[in-house]
């Protein structure tokens, strides 16, 4: 069993929390997940990994309830336990494998949208760490869905808020923004790393491929073990069959074929299932990037 | 009776009833009927029914004891070979082991070797009979990798021998294999699977579960930080194989990996869970192994239409026999001599269709086996909403990639010694698929077995060299 030892809502439908998981939070990297089970019945659930503390031996998750299963995580407690709790499964971002006066040289921008700020966090921390504070943009489509704004300003270098109506910051969505400060604010970046919802990921990519800078993604597909055994998650990355689990989750952006990975998010979606959670939890389902046009998001990891 | 040339035939589930169920197919053996079928055996001196099982189980020894309705002693002869009996009764391949080399096979049918172990396991387990142990602890820490049948079987056999044992497992419930991959219908979980792993645990196994070794802790680790004298690795062949067929990554196309796991691991079969599984109209499963087989009749029970798509004939499946048969009983269609080339979608990437070719068979390859050829021109497209790919499976480079010193063949099977699992690096031992690649329980339990052995002599040596 693994406690939860911290509980906090970060907006309307995003949840943060501390889990005591000694192994993974002695072993993790930024850049790498985490599986989860509430109980017995329950599905094993990928979610990204937010933060980790070596000493305290805890892993911070942070998921949105976007269907029956995160629901049900949102329910538990401090005090409470997830059955199971396992990781860290992927590979840990490719920076984590470069030395601090590479990292220096290199000008960083992320991009994060929604939820996927939460993965974005461990690595923007663990650059100020080498010395390498990175440039980021947490994109959302309202003021209130921003999330861990306050602690991402400690740790980069320049933080850009933008919000689909304006309500905070730049207004507009997240690609917008990337141009505007690459075109017209004279800045320059030599890597993008963009996480977020797929169609966020899509037009970020094809915006960078444009203005030449490479980018990274992380994929975040349906997936049952995590540990390359059931081949759910397959992308198809630059022609090739990839497994998110063991060969990613980061992938080269100009290389992913995004528009498959959307169809294949799809797979478990019925259309009375699409529905119904149109008419339940209407707009707020969203990663708040401002991109989605049917507002659905994947059960299954909860970004 | 002892003359009879045919078996005591073993009761089953209907075919039309079980289609539509996940309960066990096979009955099994009463009593009487087990002593019946004990009767047959003919006790030989040299027996070589021994030489065909991969663990060399004592069977007259133990057909005698049943013979004399003496089903506790019976259990006890296999037990001192085998901690997995009555998952070994139901999913060794008998026909071509121990059943292949009896005498009694000569002339009329071989005696069901395979059924009465399972009635022997079964009737221990219902009398609530568990394998006994009196050992002298040696106070030396073994860790084991994976949980299925060759891991399970040498960490059983080190505890027998006094060893402090660790099972590590990635997935959140021991068992491997017979927990995510063999069905419900063919290995009971709850009756079966999970009280022969509790008779591990009573031996003094300690199982952790969502233990990812290579992530989560790696071998030097365990070895260094936690200290473990020597490491087993039984991590099995997990990862799927794909054909590389244009279409294969549309939805409704799934490794039977995914299929089965989501149905036996995840208990996506029954509503109460919470995963979902998706159910086609019509299923074709490609591939004529144990696991087409498992995914096939899965699909079956379900509620699909099911064809087999295998590119060889019947002669060459490389299932089980009784697989093969249960399956056709319960209407899994068979297309044989049949080979996919594209997988058809509809604009939503939904599959529609599978284009196939018909092939007939060639010169024997490597393999012995013929080689099947493409017939040209005799391109035709069967109409399915999901395709299941059983091709096989590779083994995992989690492990060996984060493991010094520890190599790899070509196929990226990690290279080990197949008299006592020693691998390339010192106190590492390995065995199963994850050394042979996809085979099957019984020899991944020879090979667990053996490596036990090999690491009770390296950990003796060791011993006595300080």
């Amino acid at each position: 069993m693994y406690r939860i030892l911290k509980k906090r809502q970060l907006s309307d439908q995003i949840w943060l929390m501390d889990v005591l998981a000694p192994r993974t939070a002695r072993s993790c990297l930024p850049g790498q997940f985490v599986i989860v089970k509430i109980d017995e019945t329950g599905e094993r659930i990928p979610l990204t990994i937010c933060d980790y503390d070596r000493e305290k031996e805890t892993v911070t998750i942070v998921f949105q309830t976007v269907g029956v299963s995160t629901a049900r995580m949102a329910r538990l407690n401090e005090g409470d336990s997830f059955r199971d709790f396992v990781g860290p499964l992927g590979c840990p971002s490719e920076l984590t494998g470069r030395t601090a006066e590479e990292l220096k040289e290199k000008r960083i921008l992320f991009v994060a949208g929604g939820v996927g700020t939460a993965p974005v966090y461990p690595q923007v921390k663990w650059l100020r760490q080498q010395g390498a504070a990175a440039d980021c943009i947490i994109g959302a489509r309202s003021k209130n869905l921003i999330i861990l704004e306050e602690e991402m300003k400690k740790e980069a270098a320049n933080l850009y808020i933008a919000t689909d109506d304006g309500s905070y910051g730049f207004q507009g969505n997240v690609s917008n923004l990337l141009g505007d400060l690459v075109r017209n604010q004279g800045k320059a970046y030599d890597l993008v790393i963009a996480i977020g919802p797929l169609i966020m990921m899509k037009f970020v990519c094809l915006l960078t491929k444009e203005l030449n800078i490479p980018t990274i993604v992380s994929m975040n597909p349906i997936m049952v073990d995590g540990t390359g055994m059931c081949g759910a998650c397959r992308l198809n990355v630059g022609g090739e069959i990839k497994f998110a689990c063991v060969d990613g989750p980061e992938f080269d952006g100009h290389l992913v074929n995004f528009d498959e990975a959307m169809k294949r998010q799809a797979i478990y979606k019925t259309e009375e299932g699409r529905a119904m959670l149109r008419l339940q939890e209407g707009d707020t389902h969203h990663g708040g990037c401002g991109f989605c046009s049917d507002g659905k998001e994947e059960e299954t990891n909860g970004r | 009776m002892a003359g009879k040339l045919e078996r005591v035939p073993v009761r089953e589930q209907d075919p039309k009833v079980r289609a539509a169920n996940f309960s066990e197919v096979c009955l099994g053996y009463n009593l009487e009927e087990a002593v019946e079928e004990a009767q047959r055996c003919l006790t030989c001196k040299n027996a070589k029914c021994i030489e065909g099982c991969p663990v060399s189980i004592d069977i007259p020894g133990f057909i005698h004891q049943l013979k004399e309705q003496n089903v506790e002693k019976a259990y006890e002869v296999i037990s001192r070979y085998s901690s997995l009996p009555a998952i070994c009764g139901r999913v060794c391949p008998q026909e071509s082991q121990c059943e292949q080399k009896c005498i009694r096979g000569i002339k009329g049918e071989p005696v069901s070797i395979g059924k009465l172990e399972r009635f022997t396991a079964d009737w221990a387990r219902e009398h609530n009979i568990h394998p006994s142990v009196s050992c002298q602890p040696k106070n030396k820490k073994v860790a084991v990798i994976g949980s299925g049948p060759a891991g399970l079987t040498c960490a059983g056999d080190l505890a027998k021998a006094g060893y402090d044992v660790t099972i590590f497992e990635a997935l959140h419930e021991p068992g491997g294999v017979l927990v995510y991959g063999i069905p419900e219908f063919r290995l009971p979980k709850k009756d079966v699977v999970e009280p022969e792993i509790e008779n591990v645990k009573a031996l003094g196994v300690k199982i952790e579960t969502n233990v990812i070794v290579g992530k989560s802790v790696t071998i030097d680790q365990l070895m260094e930080e936690e200290g473990f004298s020597a490491v087993f690795i039984g991590s099995g062949a997990g990862l799927p194989k794909f054909m590389e067929i244009p279409g294969e990554n549309a939805n409704g196309v799934f490794s039977a990996n995914e299929y089965l796991t989501r149905s036996n691991l995840m208990k996506a079969f029954d509503e109460n869970y919470d995963t979902p599984i998706h159910v086609g109209r019509k299923v074709a499963v490609v591939g004529g192994g144990n696991v087409a087989m498992d995914a096939a009749r899965t699909a079956l029970r379900l509620g699909s239409e099911v064809h087999i798509v295998y590119r060889r004939s019947e002669a060459e499946l490389p299932a089980r026999a009784e697989e093969v048969h249960h399956a056709k009983e319960e209407g899994i269609i068979f297309n044989l001599l049949t080979n996919p080339k594209e997988i058809l979608t509809d604009e939503n990437g939904q599959v529609t269709g599978m284009v196939c070719v018909e092939m007939e068979l060639g010169e024997p390859d490597a393999s012995g086996r013929r080689r099947p050829v493409e017939k040209k021109g005799s391109e035709f497209t069967i109409e399915v909403d999901t395709v299941i790919m059983a091709l096989g499976t590779s083994p995992n480079p989690l492990i060996s990639s984060t493991t010094k010193g520890l190599d790899v063949n070509k196929w990226k099977c990690i290279v080990a010694d197949e008299e006592n699992g020693q691998t390339s690096k010192a106190g590492v031992f390995a065995g199963g698929d994850a050394v042979t690649g996809a085979a099957t329980v019984i020899l991944a339990m020879g090979a667990g077995k053996a490596a036990a052995k090999g690491i009770d002599e390296y950990l003796s040596r060791e011993n006595a060299d300080a």
